[in-house]
Order: C-alpha cells, then structure tokens, then sequence
C-alpha cells in the first residue's frame, strides 16, 4: 500500500500538482486573460472535436475490429492481432511523419490529406486505434455465444440480438477503450507536430499551442491552457465512469 | 518550481538528443551544447581541436537539439560549457539564468561564431519565378515557414520580411500589411525549422523560408530545390558562448573557431564566415560567389533595436505584433 501510494505520488500526483502550481502564478484575472485569448480557444476547441470524432470512430470501428477478430476466422488472424498493437510500439512522432509520407503531398496513394483536420483525426485514430480493440476483446471472448443462440430461439432478429444481447455486455468494454482513446487523443503532440501544418486558428491543437509556448519562453501560457485541458479532460472521464456506472447497474443489482 | 516544470517538460528532449561522447581519460570535459545543424561541422571542428597544443587530452561531450530547447534545457540544469545556438534571444535567456556574462556579446566578432541569411528555398527551376520578398504574396504561392513563437528560424523570418518592406520604403504599417499579406500565404506552420523543411520537400508548398546554410545542408544530403536570396534579407547572426563556469580549454575552442581554417570550414558548408577575408581563399571562389549578394540587414538595426525589444513588440503571445498577425490571418473573425 506504501509503495502505490508513494509511486502514485512521484508519478502522478506531484506533477500535476506542479503544473497547478505554475498556473496559480499568473492569477486568476491572467489565468482568464490567458484561456479566454482566441488562439487558445480555437485549440482547445479544435482538440476537443477531434478528441470526440476519434473516440467516435473508435466506438465503432475498434468495437467491429475486436469483434472480426474475436468470432472470425481467417488466414493471418494472429498476425493481424499482433498488429494491432503496433501503434503503441512505434514512437508517436514516427506514427507521424510515416503518416505524411502516405498521405502527404506526394502520397503514392493518392491521398492527399496532411496539413488538415482531417490529417489530425487520421493521426489520433491510428494512435488509440489499440484502446477499444483491446478493452472489448476480452470482453467478447468471455461472452457466452448461448445466450445469443437462445435469444434467437426465442424469435429475436439479428439486430435486437446485437441490439439487446451483445451491446450491454460490451458497452463497459467499449467505453473503458473510449475513456482511454479520448484521454490519449487530448494529449497527444508527436504524431500530429509533423502532420497537422499547425496553423493558428485552423490546424493548431492544444498540445502544440502548449509547446509552442514553452518554446517562446511562457510557461505560464503553457501551464494555464495544460490546466483547462487537465480539468476538462477530468470531468469527462467522471461522466464516462458515471456512464459506465449506469451502464453496468444490472449487474450490481 | 518553474525550473522543475520546465525540466519535467523538456526532459524527454533532452534525453533523446544528448550523444554523450565517453570521457576516455581523466581530463578536462568540454560539453557543447549546440542547436541542431552544425552537428557535421562541429564534430570536424572537435577532431581537428584534439590535434592541436590547446586541444590536447580535452575530451566533449556533444547535445544539439532546437535550439529554444537546448537554452532551456541549459537552464534547466543541463550541463555546458558552451552554448552554440541559432538566436541571440536563446543566449540572452541564458544571461538572464546568471549562466553567461549580460554582455556576452562584447567578445571578438561579438560572439558570433558564424552568420547566415535568410533565403528562399523553391522547387527545382523556380516554376513561380519567385526572387523578392513580395513574390510570396503573388496569389497562388504557397509559403512554409515555421511558427515564429515556438522558433527562433521563424522569428528571423518574419523579421526579414518586414525589414525588407521597410528597406524598400513602406513605413511601419505598410511593412506589418506585407507580413500579414505573407501570412495569409503559409499553409504550415510547423513547430520547427527541421520540421518546417521536412514540410517543403516531402512536397508541401512552393516556398520554403529558411536560413541560407539549412538550404544548402539540405542540398548537401540529397533534397532537390534551388535557393533565392531575396535583396535586401536579413543577416543571421549564431553565437557561440562559453559559460561562466566552463573550463579554459572551452574558451580556446571558441577561438580556435574563428581562426581562419576553421572559418573555411563554415564557409565551405554553407555558412557564412565572419572572418570574411577567408573568402579570398583559391578554393573558395564558388562559394565567395555565392555569398555575394547586395545588401543585408541586422538585429541590432533601427528599425528592431535588438533582439529583447524584438521579442516584446513581436512575439508576446498576446500583445505581440505576429498574435495580431495571426488572429487577422485565420482568427475567429474569419
């Protein structure tokens, strides 16, 4: 218990507690002036929709990912669940300029999409890509396929088997993957510094405003807007957990 | 608490970039610190300086990394003996740390170890025909640039175009109408010079705005493009400085930088030597040639006053002349 409680702290606590502590410094009328100055909002907001629109996908297309690798068969399955992992292997700045070389300006597929935000959900889909696969996976591999045979028994469409069988029983997987995805996809710089073309206004993320400042010599910039992300990003992971909670009430009860 | 958040913040740079070379002997370390594209140069210059009297038995250690980066991380705590950066406004960060004298510049050559300009980089042939300052703002020209608050190749950049527009007789408002005009026309603004440039030549844009011994770095390891010296630009000035508390043998290797040999070392990689007289030199013709390009212009010129007052009036995050800029370009009006 000692030992967790004092990782926690070095590890989590006293950061985050420092960054709190940088931001106080500008007080709370330059705290204000800071966060409420546009080319902060336009990031934060931009970081924010495309947090969401790539959670949103994820949902989907990671929940359809593990579900294919779960109950189908086919050549390379293995070598297609080891893949999946990738991302998380690869330095996210690699992810990055591996990204622009495919749907870059001399894309070989065509594709030109970098320098977009486009080009930023793209990025952040391929980094959380492995958050929801690897949360519904385990999941759906301990469902028990009898309980859908025996609602279809009983005259349930394929849909409503989904719909009221499956879907409950994978909702908490899918929004612990999506809690996850999001929180990543908040904070993520590497892959998309290389990407994005990081215009003001148009293609400047959060992260990357905040380097920007660090970089000019604000760390009070920095540190403000890395607390509205912070606290943000807090509040929702509450109200996904309190989400799942609900979610989750049958089997408590 | 500062130091420690900037320290959290940059470690990871740091540790990524630092190529400590191992201390053979027990002698005097010389750790540089340097920006990220003289790495080639300065390895020849530390080999030749372990054959000379001054440079015998005295092993370096070497870090390059961006050079914002590598000042705070010197700030931070890094160790270094001398700081060899892109701007004067890196080094001045390190006088305000106590690490180097406030007037480091009043060394010889004003500390300068090498200087540069800022140049345009165009695709093969120039298809835009793009020779001044206000051929970026031709419409369809498509500009790459760096973002002047998180770098120093930016801010000479931006300090060029207006320099040139108020050499060429615009007054102040009509010079910051031409950069804002230039900024509508950057369809990149990367974090760095290195990724600004990694930008432009995977095929982004038909401009790239960089220093003239980038570009030919650039040509040197394979990239395809031509350079544009636009009249009048901007003259780059990198400093080299020993800190306060550097052994002698740092204070040698400075000098030994600015002797002639090393100085053609710089001019014949794309630098600009500060020993001009070196440029007379048989074997340096093409490049004397290349370096002959009318006029330039300098930071501690009227019209900017040096690179503090610079940094106030221009890139103040919020008062700043370039946040004006910017919101006017893609701010929430549009």
């Amino acid at each position: 218990m000692g030992v967790i409680t004092t990782f926690l702290l070095v590890v989590v606590v006293l950061p985050l507690a420092a960054l709190l502590w940088e931001s106080k410094k500008s007080g709370v009328h330059g705290f204000w002036q800071i966060v409420s100055s546009p080319e902060a909002v336009a990031a934060l907001e931009l970081t924010f929709g495309a947090a969401f629109t790539v959670a949103l996908i994820n949902a989907v297309l990671g929940t359809i990912t593990a579900w294919v690798l779960v109950r189908d068969d086919f050549r390379g399955k293995a070598l297609v669940n080891a893949v999946i992992d990738l991302p998380f292997a690869l330095p996210t700045i690699v992810a990055g300029l591996t990204l622009l070389a495919l749907y870059g300006p001399r894309s070989p597929l065509g594709a030109h999409v970098a320098y977009t935000r486009g080009a930023i959900v793209l990025a952040l889909c391929f980094v959380t890509l492995p958050f929801v696969v690897r949360t519904v996976q385990p999941v759906l591999l301990e469902l028990d396929e009898e309980m859908e045979e025996a609602a279809r028994s009983l005259g349930a469409g394929r849909l409503a088997v989904f719909r009221r069988i499956v879907l409950p029983n994978l909702l908490p997987g899918i929004l612990s993957g999506v809690v996850l995805a999001l929180a990543r996809a908040l904070g993520e710089i590497g892959s998309i510094v290389v990407i994005s073309g990081n215009v003001p206004y148009h293609t400047e993320v959060a992260s990357v405003f905040i380097f920007t400042q660090i970089q000019n010599g604000y760390p009070d910039y920095a540190a403000a807007v890395a607390v509205i992300l912070l606290a943000a990003a807090f509040v929702l992971l509450l109200a996904i957990g309190a989400l799942r909670f609900f979610a989750t009430r049958h089997e408590r009860a | 608490m500062r130091r420690l958040l900037v320290l959290a913040l940059i470690f990871p740079a740091v540790f990524v970039c630092t190529s400590a070379a191992q201390a053979r002997q027990a002698g005097t370390t010389v750790s540089l610190v340097a920006y990220s594209t003289p790495m080639p140069i300065m390895q020849r210059l530390i080999t030749r300086f372990g054959h000379t009297d001054a440079g015998k038995g005295v092993s370096f250690s070497q870090s390059y990394g961006p050079s914002g980066s590598q000042a705070r991380a010197i700030v931070a705590g890094q160790p270094a003996s001398i700081a060899f950066l892109s701007t004067g406004l890196d080094v001045d960060s390190l006088a305000d740390a106590g690490l180097v004298s406030k007037s480091w510049d009043h060394a010889p050559y004003s500390a300068i170890a090498a200087d540069s300009v800022v140049a345009f980089v165009v695709r093969k042939g120039n298809p835009k025909h793009i020779r001044s300052w206000t051929d970026l703002t031709k419409s369809g020209v498509q500009v790459v640039t760096p973002n002047p608050f998180s770098s120093g190749s930016a801010k000479w950049n931006v300090l060029a175009a207006y320099g040139a527009a108020r050499k060429s007789g615009m007054n102040d408002h009509q010079a910051v109408q031409l950069v804002t005009k230039l900024f509508k026309h950057v369809v990149a603004q990367d974090s760095s010079g290195s990724n600004a440039a990694n930008t432009f030549f995977s095929g982004k844009g038909d401009v790239l705005i960089t220093y003239e011994s980038e570009a030919y770095a650039a040509f040197a390891a394979g990239k395809q493009g031509s350079i544009v010296v636009p009249k009048p630009t901007m003259l780059i000035e990198l400093p080299m400085v020993a800190l306060k508390d550097a052994p002698s043998a740092a204070k040698a290797f400075i000098t030994y930088a600015h002797a002639p040999k090393q100085q053609a070392i710089f001019a014949a990689s794309g630098y600009r030597p500060v020993v001009r007289s070196v440029l007379t030199r048989p074997n340096l013709a093409s490049w004397r040639k290349k370096y002959d390009t009318g006029t330039t212009f300098n930071i501690r010129d009227r019209l900017f006053g040096g690179w503090r007052k610079v940094n106030r009036v221009w890139f103040d995050p919020n008062m700043g002349r370039m946040a004006g800029i910017e919101r006017a370009v893609g701010g929430p009006s549009h």
